[in-house]
């Protein structure tokens, strides 16, 4: 059984010991990773701002990656998402396709493979804090990935899940929107942490590095302390 | 447009005049959250919400991929129960019927109930060119037809503007100062809609639904103006959507569902007229002379389109706004165009296929989904923003810089070794900015991402530098699978494996 992380070029380069929580959770359950180096990016940026072309030079090295894996796992719904999309990237192309549609089949966000696969709810930790879950858009709306991180949160011991308000909205990242849209994006994030801080919180968790990174990059710039984490982090930790 | 309304050459412009407006945007969250929040509640109330918005496509589907078959249809049934029936190509053959019509029936003054294909024709405008008084008779329609603005919203036009401000335009009208309480102002309305009722020569309606087997028409409303509309005048003038169409009153039971529950959270709408024809003799009221105009406007472009023709499927319920993040920050007007918010983003730059010209509008979109999960017919409005976007890349109309820069992004993200190259190339620029560990610096392209927020810097050493050491240690001592567990995924694998062989292959889980 070949089992392959599929990190993210966002995780890879950024946030290293999001990757690293996780193959150490997996390895707990015996499940050992494979990194296969060829891998980049999903192709997810230029995909969405319409450079399809391009896009499909990026998704053709996460294809070649997991050729022969059985199950793909990544820290995030958003670039698991990507993957859902390359049925219709490679629609003309019909070797491409059959790829394509053989990875969708076989890729799981994190929390999915570790609650629909493994069958775990509870990895046996222990996180005395108060928390606050932001569910992000790609991975509960695409991959429908909504009760899993809750299962998985709800059975941590001394965690004390706080509800966020309005936590469906989006964080307002959306990759280049928040580039190009920055003044709609910066009220869409102002608001997120704004909600964030009426829980009053000690940590936000979520599972997507994206959204995460536009978060914290709001939350340090108006100097507030809340300590932003992945979920496969806050789980690492709970249990080490 | 008229005075006050917000005007601005590109969506961001549009949007910034919004973003600096508190009264807007705390009118916008005020009234789309209490809708949303309606929504939730009559949905989860329903208890198979899932299985009829399915079945609501369904019948969308069907209708639109046989549509050529129900319009036919309906068109001779309509025209047996005596109404005139005509067709618009363009918004200009659409005003022009309509203008003949009211000179024929020597029209002075024509009441409206609310209709978004009249917005599209922008009718009032022509009606008075030729001296005809036209007045919207729905509060929010008269609200901004006396603003001299655009609706803001596809269900509640004048959700932009609070009570204050409501009660200033209807106090100008009244020539005496009102109170800002909803009871007033909307008894001034109505008082003074009563004498409008009964001067008009033109009743004049939009249409929800089509009913081809009997060749009939049906209103929704909340304020009864509608049925005045369509029963105190002597002439009727329906404007029509070519899409409007469902087949039979049966599947207007699933409508009669969906669209109000997804528009303001209402079990079903107060009012729900079905027009079958004008007036006969044994009717107490009603038109003696009804006409319905259909109209294409582009809507005939999506015919046939794979990634647009779903558009046609669109009940116009703003459940798409009201669950819009973006929307809730920059309002309707923002999007320029008589239909805002994600519907309004694809239909604007569908309807005219001038795709260049309105091409930041799809842009205006974080990707996030949220309108396809709230319609009620499933439109996948997030995934033709992206067609759009792409479409408007293919023809050439991309920005140059844009360009250039996904031609790089193709080129180091197309082999690990050149994004290897970069990161590490990263890690040495970094110094010049890094400061306690982020980047602050508002240079080049961080200017509008660190105007609010502050940027990470690149650790030392990549997931990808680090995997060698990490995998040695896990690798060392790794314990075995447990049973189950290893079971559970060769299970799966099998399964997977008997799919594409069936071929079913690609949709599997989630």
């Amino acid at each position: 059984m070949k089992v392959s992380l599929f990190i993210t070029c966002l995780s890879d380069a950024l946030f290293p010991r999001v990757g690293e929580a996780m193959v150490r959770l997996l390895a707990k359950y015996g499940v050992s990773l494979e990194f296969p180096t060829v891998q980049t990016c999903c192709g997810q940026p230029a995909f969405n701002s319409g450079y399809w072309k391009e896009a499909r030079d990026s998704a053709k090295t996460i294809l070649d990656a997991f050729e022969d894996s059985d199950f793909v796992i990544s820290p995030s719904g958003s670039c698991t998402g990507m993957i859902h999309h390359y049925p219709k990237l490679f629609e003309d192309d019909p070797i491409m396709l059959q790829r394509a549609n053989k990875l969708q089949s076989k890729s799981y966000e994190f929390t999915q493979f570790l609650v629909q696969v493994l069958g775990v709810t509870d990895v046996g930790a222990a996180f005395p804090h108060k928390v606050t879950y932001h569910p992000s858009c790609h991975g509960s709306r695409i991959l429908g990935v909504k009760d899993e991180p809750l299962a998985l949160i709800q059975q941590v011991k001394g965690l004390e899940l706080v509800p966020l308000p309005f936590a469906e909205d989006c964080c307002g990242f959306g990759g280049t929107f928040a580039v190009k849209m920055a003044d709609i994006s910066g009220a869409m994030v102002s608001e997120k942490v704004d909600h964030v801080l009426e829980t009053e919180a000690e940590v936000l968790v979520g599972l997507d590095m994206a959204c995460l990174l536009n978060i914290a990059g709001n939350l340090r710039y108006r100097n507030e302390p809340v300590r932003v984490m992945h979920l496969a982090e806050l789980l690492y930790e709970g249990v080490k | 447009m008229g005075t006050g309304a917000k005007t601005g050459a590109t969506v961001k412009a549009r949007a910034d005049l919004a973003l600096n407006d508190e009264f807007l945007r705390k009118a916008v969250r005020f009234t789309t959250e209490r809708l949303r929040n309606g929504k939730k509640k009559a949905t989860d109330e329903h208890g198979n919400w899932e299985e009829w918005r399915e079945r609501g496509r369904q019948i969308r589907l069907h209708t639109i991929a046989h549509l050529d078959y129900y319009l036919n249809l309906f068109v001779n049934n309509a025209r047996a129960n005596g109404v005139h029936v005509h067709f618009a190509n363009t918004a200009e053959e659409a005003v022009k019927l309509t203008l003949d019509i009211a000179e024929h029936a020597g029209a002075k003054s024509v009441v409206k109930s609310k209709s978004m294909v009249s917005e599209e024709l922008h009718l009032n405008h022509a009606l008075e060119s030729i001296g005809v008084e036209a007045v919207e008779t729905d509060l929010g329609e008269y609200i901004i037809q006396l603003a001299g603005e655009m609706p803001s919203h596809i269900v509640i036009p004048a959700i932009h503007k609070n009570r204050y401000q409501i009660a200033d335009l209807l106090s100008k009208e009244a020539g005496y100062t009102l109170p800002p309480d909803t009871t007033a102002l909307a008894g001034f309305v109505r008082k003074k809609m009563r004498e409008k009722f009964l001067e008009a020569e033109i009743g004049m309606t939009g249409c929800n639904f089509a009913i081809a087997e009997t060749g009939s028409m049906v209103l929704f409303e909340n304020e009864g103006n509608a049925r005045m509309v369509s029963t105190v005048p002597k002439t009727q003038i329906t404007l029509m959507g070519m899409e409007r169409i469902i087949p039979s009153w049966a599947d207007l039971e699933v409508m009669a569902t969906l669209l109000p529950r997804s528009a303001t959270g209402q079990k079903l709408t107060m009012y729900m007229s079905g027009i079958t024809g004008p007036r006969r003799a044994e009717d107490a009221d009603g038109p003696d002379e009804m006409h319905i105009i259909i109209i294409d406007n582009g809507r005939s472009l999506q015919l046939g389109d794979p990634e647009f023709q779903e558009l046609l499927n669109c009940i116009r319920c703003g459940a798409c706004l009201n669950a819009c993040p973006v929307y809730r920050h920059i309002g309707g007007h923002a999007y320029g165009s008589t239909y805002s918010g994600p519907i309004g983003a694809v239909l604007t730059p569908s309807l005219n296929k001038n795709i260049a010209e309105w091409d930041d509008i799809a842009n205006a979109s974080s990707l996030c989904g949220a309108c396809y999960e709230a319609c009620p017919v499933k439109i996948p409005l997030h995934d033709m923003l992206v067609y759009l976007r792409r479409r408007k890349v293919e023809s050439g109309n991309g920005s140059m810089m844009e360009s250039i820069g996904m031609q790089g992004f193709a080129a180091v993200m197309g082999s690990s070794a050149r994004l290897g190259g970069v990161l590490r190339l990263g890690k040495l620029g970094q110094k010049l900015v890094v400061r306690s560990g982020v980047i602050k610096t508002k240079l080049g392209p961080l200017k509008g991402w660190n105007t609010y927020r502050v940027t990470p810097s690149l650790p030392k050493e990549s997931f990808r530098d680090r995997w060698d050491t990490l995998d040695q240690e896990l690798k060392h001592g790794l314990k075995q699978m447990d049973p189950t567990m290893q079971n559970r995924m060769e299970e799966l694998v099998k399964k997977r494996e008997q799919e594409e062989k069936q071929g079913k292959g690609g949709h599997g889980h989630g």
